[in-house]
């Protein structure tokens, strides 16, 4: 496609009357364009122009030129403030811990359930394992809230019943648990979901493969290892890659649900933060700041994970 | 056939064969149960569920916590602005993105490389929750039911899942509508609409989900406005209002009435209300949105 294009342009000799030639001729689909353009330009473009607001002392209602400027002050509020650090390292820790175990189980999920012979079965498990998906944060937040409970909590009853355990953790109102409970409950609602990727690359893989490998004497472990993961492998570059680039959505959803007072040192984002310190508060370009550092926590991440899988793979995103 | 080659099995391959039945039954038994046991207390005496050991069957059966919030008007009318946010919000979601979708698959639409990149750029480029904040506010969108469908109208990836599904017909069904006198937008509509559907019911699945499953929104312009308040938000608030984040929520009546009969059950009740339409739609879109999420990913 691109090819064509350039072999076109050579021939432009009044690019001025060419173009608005052709575009008369493509007036529809300009008018079917245009419209997204300008909704683009105001809901995404224009809210970084909101950034000036960290710079300046911003009173709602006045202009934007006749807000007071008052420079990094802010910025320098923020790096004062010991929350900040605090919100700083959970978000480093949950994205963190988010990508790993959100990256590798599903993997081996999808390994695991190629290997199940019984269709019906199957299909079954699929099915079970996409529907946290399809619930709202709030949904799963209620329902992991009533799993881990003291009180008739299903994780408490078994591990109680197990006799690993000899009376009720409280998971919710432990801080140094919180991260794991985030990093568990998104592995809960979404390996299922994120499967569906390596199981269609799995089932692509020929058949004869694995017939050949039988007939040689290999074990199911070994075709796994040496037919299955390799016969993968392209599709876990491109998801890794993927969920690199998520990184810079960190958010707040899960942490503002699951979190609370009692372990607030541990579930507060810079999304949170912001949340809670800017708008609660209405310190609006306080907020703005911490919402300017969190994209540049958010890049920083970005070209870190991407410099690491650059050096074990040899690829790169940007 | 199949005796034979179990009976040929070494042990390995059969312990392989244990391991991998003996995770697939704790992966399901883990995502389903916690379901079914919300599922089994919303249908359970409430003062009965305080004492505990209920797990997947109610031992008292009874309706009468589903009455009880259904009394609540907070639910019907969060009910009514759910159905017709996911309603024009999938809608409104799916035309423009379908017709974005086509303009960047016409490879001599002239716009193309500026559109595409504008577009794909939205993906990176964010303001952060202030900004946004202020924006929505600045454009006198606070407190209106246009906040839950204009700010997240087109979504790029969506209009490259689509657009990948659009390249793969052949271009000389739009040649040969042309030579019949069709413009670009009969093409749009009258050929490439129809002959998209299956990427259409995935993207419609996916916009369904997300307007259904929404509450932020709710949470940040419309909090205060008892007529735009959606199912989302009044489960959030109540869930929230139970834990010790209480001085999190902007309480209201319902809250606190709640709060005082066995949260427990009713809170299992609003859970099961807010997560019945999903289950009821997503089996019969799974074959759809399989193949959507793999075409997708493949080609971004």
């Amino acid at each position: 496609m691109k090819a064509i294009t350039t072999t076109v342009k050579p021939e432009l000799k009044k690019p001025g009357s060419r173009f608005w030639a052709k575009f008369r001729q493509q007036k529809y689909l300009y008018m079917m364009a245009v419209p997204f353009v300008l909704w683009a330009f105001v809901f995404s473009y224009l809210p970084l122009w909101g950034w000036m607001m960290a710079f300046q002392k911003y009173k709602p209602g006045k202009s934007f030129f006749e807000q007071k400027w008052v420079g990094l002050q802010y910025f320098r509020e923020l790096f004062q403030d010991e929350q900040f650090f605090n919100a700083l390292r959970n978000t480093l820790a949950m994205s963190v811990m988010g990508l790993l175990a959100g990256f590798i189980i599903p993997i081996i999920f999808a390994i695991l359930l190629n290997e199940v012979r019984l269709q019906v079965l199957k299909r079954f498990v699929q099915t079970v394992s996409y529907l946290p998906h399809f619930v709202s944060w709030v949904v799963a937040a209620g329902i992991i809230t009533k799993m881990l409970s003291t009180d008739n909590g299903a994780v408490n009853d078994l591990l109680l019943s197990l006799h690993i355990i000899s009376e009720p953790i409280q998971f919710m109102a432990k801080g140094n648990l919180f991260w794991g409970i985030v990093t568990a409950s998104d592995v809960w609602k979404e390996t299922g979901w994120n499967t569906i990727i390596y199981l269609a690359a799995i089932s692509g893989i020929g058949p004869e493969l694995y017939e050949a490998a039988r007939v040689d004497g290999a074990s199911r472990l070994q075709q796994v290892r040496n037919i299955t993961l390799p016969g993968i492998r392209a599709t876990i570059v491109i998801l890794l890659i993927i969920s690199i680039g998520h990184l810079i959505s960190i958010g707040f959803e899960k942490q503002f649900l699951l979190g609370n007072n009692l372990v607030r040192d541990y579930s507060q984002t810079l999304d949170l933060y912001a949340l809670n310190y800017g708008l609660g508060m209405g310190r609006f370009s306080f907020g703005t700041a911490i919402n300017i550092f969190n994209s540049v926590v958010s890049v920083i991440l970005l070209f870190t994970a991407n410099g690491i899988f650059k050096k074990i793979t040899k690829e790169s995103i940007i | 056939m199949l005796i034979k080659k179990l009976a040929a099995a070494s042990w390995s391959d059969r312990i392989f064969d244990l391991v991998v039945y003996a995770a697939i039954t704790v992966v399901t038994i883990a995502t389903l149960y916690p379901f079914l046991n919300v599922l089994a207390i919303s249908f359970n005496d409430s003062t009965d569920s305080i004492k505990g050991g209920i797990t997947v069957y109610p031992r008292m059966f009874t309706f009468k916590n589903y009455e009880t919030i259904f009394a609540f008007s907070g639910l019907i009318t969060g009910f009514k602005i759910s159905v017709l946010r996911t309603l024009i919000g999938t809608l409104l979601g799916l035309i423009s993105a379908s017709m974005l979708a086509f303009t960047l698959s016409r490879s001599d639409f002239q716009g193309r490389k500026f559109v595409s990149t504008f577009l794909a750029l939205t993906m990176y480029v964010s303001g952060g929750l202030i900004p946004f904040y202020i924006l929505i506010k600045n454009l006198h969108m606070m407190g209106t039911f246009s906040v839950y469908v204009l700010p997240g109208l087109v979504s790029a990836f969506n209009v490259f899942v689509i657009r990948s599904f659009i390249d793969g017909l052949p271009y000389a069904l739009q040649e040969s509508a042309k030579l019949d006198g069709a413009n670009d937008f009969t093409i749009y509509w009258r050929v490439i609409l129809p002959l998209t559907k299956p990427a259409l019911a995935t993207i419609a699945l996916f916009l369904a989900v997300g307007q259904w499953n929404a509450w932020i929104d709710t949470y940040l312009y419309n909090g205060s406005n008892d007529a735009l308040t959606t199912l989302q938000f009044e489960l959030m608030k109540v869930i929230q209002s139970t834990t010790t984040n209480a001085d999190n929520f902007r309480g209201r009546n319902m809250v606190e009435v709640m709060a005082q009969i066995s949260p427990e059950s009713v809170k299992m009740a609003i859970t099961i209300v807010v997560t019945v339409p999903i289950l009821i739609v997503y089996p019969f879109l799974q074959r759809y949105f399989v193949k959507g999420m793999t075409l997708g990913s493949v080609k971004s």
